[in-house]
């Protein structure tokens, strides 16, 4: 057993593929235990988490910020429903697709991403995400217009049983697909190439003096987590049976980013808080804004200004976000002292995820 | 007169100056010397404010200024020249220099003055300050420390990536500047040699501790104390 | 032919709005190092305070100096009680801080004023002029918009150049640090670094109101251009926000004339892009590429 566990310790796929198994085997649990109607919040955290994962590791280990995420989930979302929709393609083969097209089209903005700093990048993004919608609209036929497209739900195999529900096959698929991200990024961010995007991210000069190639990893980096969010895009499409410009606001790449950074930057595990985040949130501010009976104006405002305060409060007292929050818990709890930056240093980019002690 | 008196500063675990202690009179240069990392940039920083002791004191002219903010601390007197000079390069100049004297309001030492120390600052007066040369800016940052009409000046590694000539010149500067002004100068410097040539008094620190306090010659005459410290 | 002139002059009055909003980012920008996404909401709540003032039976030129006036206040309460606490962190902390007050804002004015937008008064005229025999689009109105919008980045101009609250505000904006030891109070430079930003945004929010109608939503593109200008013209650089945002308007003026208006966003998207490849800094930006 000793063996067993020295080996994962030193072996990251090793270690991958077991929190892979177990992730897996707990899903599984998990979406036998609960209703249908959880089963669906569960696939909407899912393919927030696809996106949110390539997200965070795009601005927490390579150090890009990116406001066109959701603009990158509509690219999936429109091919999956072009594919299974128009063309007859199966389950499977249109996601892949989905992945690919939406990588495809993180080329270009990956190229311009590694030339482009900061502010300036998020400009671009947020250019992007606000154009390519515009898209549908100008190809009305090939895209639907405001209408979009839609596809039919997808049918549970035989197999399983027919009282195999589809909320519960439309779970299973989503977090298929979100363990798939969590393992590929899992590998990637602990590899050697993780190690050097923190350093490029870290000091890009000096990085460059090491012999890395500064402007290709950036475009790589850029171009997975285009893919991961093309992934979450496709599941999306599966999930709701459709791809509208209007699933796809600005608000949407916007939202992303608040779940990166309130989970924490860099932190798989964060993705998963801040995409149940973006799965709960709306729901308990909408419960609450109903429980107190108020003037049509104010409830019907009164689940985004809890949004809005949410974030600028949880910012303000958690600054590392969730996942930072945590770590900083476990590190009190075991009487770490914190070290704090001596002045004159450069500002640290926020921790990312290192190589792993135990909890991850 | 500017005294220090067991200034102690942390940087979170890090103890980075350790109860130092020591006096600066009018008219007088006291170097403060010791390798990479002393606390020697720590000490000015703190005595100017920009960084909060854990304890200790330090009085300008009886006043104490210990846990003063930084902008009323130099509103009374006291110029920091930090490390790298400090110079705005966006700022022309002139604008440079007139921000040393904004607070003084009249008493502030009138550009002319200053010109007539520098007269290759007024030559260069409404050019970008980003285009001095290394020696020109040093100028530049001592100049607008002077506007203000200083009653002590710190000065942190003046002579950094300086030819020789120019340091010499700017060390002869600075003590033409403590004789006709009576300045109470803090000199920090790496130079050790450079910098005991012109000072009336050596401070030596080590991780934050103030191992010396002596004149000049005694401390170039102790070799012990010269070769583990000074580095000559 | 009279097209082309009237998109170009439209595209000019336009591009005074985005020059405006431009302008109070590369303000906030240079002061705090910080990109305001909130400004766009800032600029609406001011518009909905001008339009209570005019609601209530006061002149049209109360509810502009109102609106300036809670434009100064506002820019300066959110400064010193949102932002001061996340300008020493990593940038996303202020991203996430404005993108929350910027929620906070829309659903605050939905709440006070409703959902549905509301026709604002606009100060001149707007019939377009006549020239020899054609009434052109371009109306009297627009002449005060960018007669206006000249005039604030004048003013701001001659504030920072030429007094000495400028010079210590630049100080604080360039060199922070060095400017606390030359006795510069830099928080409170920042403070009106924001309220000075604030000030600009409302007059292209209390400009453009007449024709986007007033709601809580209703200056999102505003800001959008107005950050595509910004980012154009350079982060740095107020001349370029003001050039960012004529060049900007004039653009999408045409691309809105000759192709259709949904393919504006997307065009803005291309000349951003066009131009950060040439210069990844924006077009006057005195910061140099750092190329390895």
């Amino acid at each position: 057993m000793n063996a067993v566990l020295g080996i994962a310790r030193r072996h990251t796929l090793v270690r991958s593929l077991g929190l892979l198994a177990a992730g897996a085997i707990v899903l599984l649990l998990i979406t036998s235990a609960i209703s249908d109607y959880n089963n669906l919040q569960l696939a909407y955290g899912a393919y927030y988490f696809a996106a949110l994962a390539g997200l965070t590791m795009l601005a927490g280990v390579s150090g890009q910020i990116s406001l066109g995420h959701g603009a990158l989930m509509a690219v999936g979302a429109y091919t999956v429903c072009l594919l299974i929709g128009n063309e007859g393609w199966a389950l499977i083969p249109a996601l892949v697709a989905s992945v690919l097209v939406a990588a495809a089209v993180g080329v270009p903005l990956g190229a311009a991403a590694s030339r482009l700093r900061g502010p300036y990048l998020a400009g671009a993004t947020l250019a992007f995400a606000v154009g390519l919608p515009a898209l549908a609209d100008r190809f009305p036929a090939t895209f639907g217009g405001e209408n979009g497209l839609v596809i039919n739900p997808p049918t549970p195999p035989a197999s399983l049983g027919a009282n195999f529900s589809l909320e519960h096959w439309e779970a299973w698929i989503a977090c298929a697909g979100a363990l798939l991200v969590m393992f590929v990024l899992y590998n990637l961010i602990h590899s050697g190439s993780g190690r050097s995007l923190r350093a490029v991210r870290d000091d890009e000069i000096a990085a460059a003096v090491c012999g890395l190639s500064v402007g290709r990893m950036q475009a790589a980096a850029f171009v997975v987590s285009a893919g991961c969010a093309g992934l979450g895009g496709g599941l999306l499409a599966v999930v709701a049976q459709l791809a509208t410009p209007g699933a796809f606001p600005l608000s949407l790449s916007l939202a992303l980013l608040v779940g990166v950074v309130l989970g924490g930057l860099g932190s798989l595990v964060g993705a998963i808080w801040g995409a149940a985040l973006l799965v709960l949130l709306p729901n308990w501010t909408n419960d609450l804004a109903h429980s107190f009976s108020l003037s049509e104006k104010v409830s019907a405002n009164l689940p985004l200004a809890i949004y809005g305060v949410v974030l600028i409060g949880a910012m303000l007292m958690w600054p590392s976000g969730i996942q930072g929050g945590v770590r900083a818990l476990t590190a009190w709890a075991r009487g770490a002292r914190s070290r704090r930056s001596l002045p004159g240093e450069p500002p640290r980019p926020p921790e990312a995820a290192h190589d792993p002690p135990a909890a991850r | 007169m500017l005294v220090v008196e067991e200034l102690t500063t942390d940087y979170g675990a890090v103890r980075a100056l350790d109860n130092a202690s020591f006096q600066v009179q009018e008219g007088t240069i006291t170097a403060v010397l010791g390798a990479n990392g002393a606390g020697k940039t720590t000490l000015l920083r703190t005595i100017s404010g920009l960084v909060r002791p854990t304890c200790g004191k330090v009085h300008l002219d009886g006043e104490s200024i210990t846990r003063m903010p930084v902008e009323d601390i130099v509103r009374r007197g006291l110029a920091h020249v930090p490390e790298g000079r400090g110079v705005i390069g966006e700022l022309t100049v002139a604008e440079n220099l007139r921000l040393g004297g904004l607070f003084r309001h009249h008493e502030a030492m009138p550009l002319e003055e200053i010109y007539e120390l520098f007269p290759r600052l007024e030559e260069r007066r409404t050019q970008p300050a980003s285009r001095l040369s290394g020696g020109e800016r040093q100028m530049l940052s001592i100049g607008r420390a002077l506007a203000s009409r200083p009653r002590a000046l710190l000065l942190d590694e003046p002579s950094l990536g300086l030819a020789p000539l120019l340091v010499a010149q700017i060390m002869g500067l600075i003590r033409k500047l403590a004789d006709t002004l009576g300045l109470a100068v803090v000199l920090v410097e790496q130079n050790a040699r450079s910098a005991l040539s012109i000072a009336d008094r050596g401070v030596v620190l080590n991780l934050g501790h103030v191992v010396a306090d002596q004149a000049p010659a005694e401390l170039a005459a102790d070799e012990r104390l010269r070769r583990a410290y000074l580095g000559f | 032919m009279t097209k082309f002139i009237d998109l170009t002059l439209s595209g000019i009055s336009d591009g005074a709005i985005y020059a405006a909003v431009a302008l109070s980012l590369v303000l906030i920008w240079r002061a705090t190092r910080i990109v305001n996404f909130a400004q766009g909401a800032m600029l609406m709540i001011t518009t909905f305070i001008a339009y209570a003032v005019i609601s209530s039976g006061a002149s049209y030129v109360v509810g502009f100096v109102v609106a300036l006036l809670s434009g100064l206040l506002l820019g300066a309460v959110i400064e010193r009680v949102l932002i001061r606490r996340v300008e020493d962190a990593p940038p996303l902390n202020a991203v996430i801080v404005t993108l929350g007050l910027y929620t906070l804002l829309v659903a605050v004015a939905g709440m006070i004023w409703g959902n549905t937008p509301k026709s604002f008064p606009a100060a001149f005229s707007l019939q377009g002029y006549k020239v020899g025999g054609t009434r052109l689009l371009f109306t009297p109105n627009d002449t005060f918009i960018v007669l206006v919008v000249i005039g604030v980045a004048l003013g701001l101009a001659v504030l920072f150049r030429f007094t000495t609250l400028g010079l210590q505000m630049r100080a604080a904006a360039f060199r922070p640090e060095v400017a606390r030891l030359l006795g510069v109070r830099v928080g409170r430079m920042f403070t009106l670094g924001w309220a000075f930003a604030a000030l600009a945004g409302s007059v292209a929010g209390v400009l453009v109101a007449p024709s986007v109608f007033l709601g809580p939503n209703s200056f999102d593109p505003i800001l959008i251009g107005g950050f595509v200008a910004a980012v154009l013209g350079g982060l740095d650089s107020p001349p370029g926000a003001v050039v960012g945002g004529l060049v900007l308007g004039v653009a999408l003026s045409y691309v809105a004339g000759y192709e259709g208006s949904s393919l504006v966003p997307l065009a803005g998207l291309l000349i951003l892009v066009a131009v950060l490849m040439v210069r990844p800094t924006g077009m006057f930006s005195a910061t140099k590429e750092r190329r390895v």
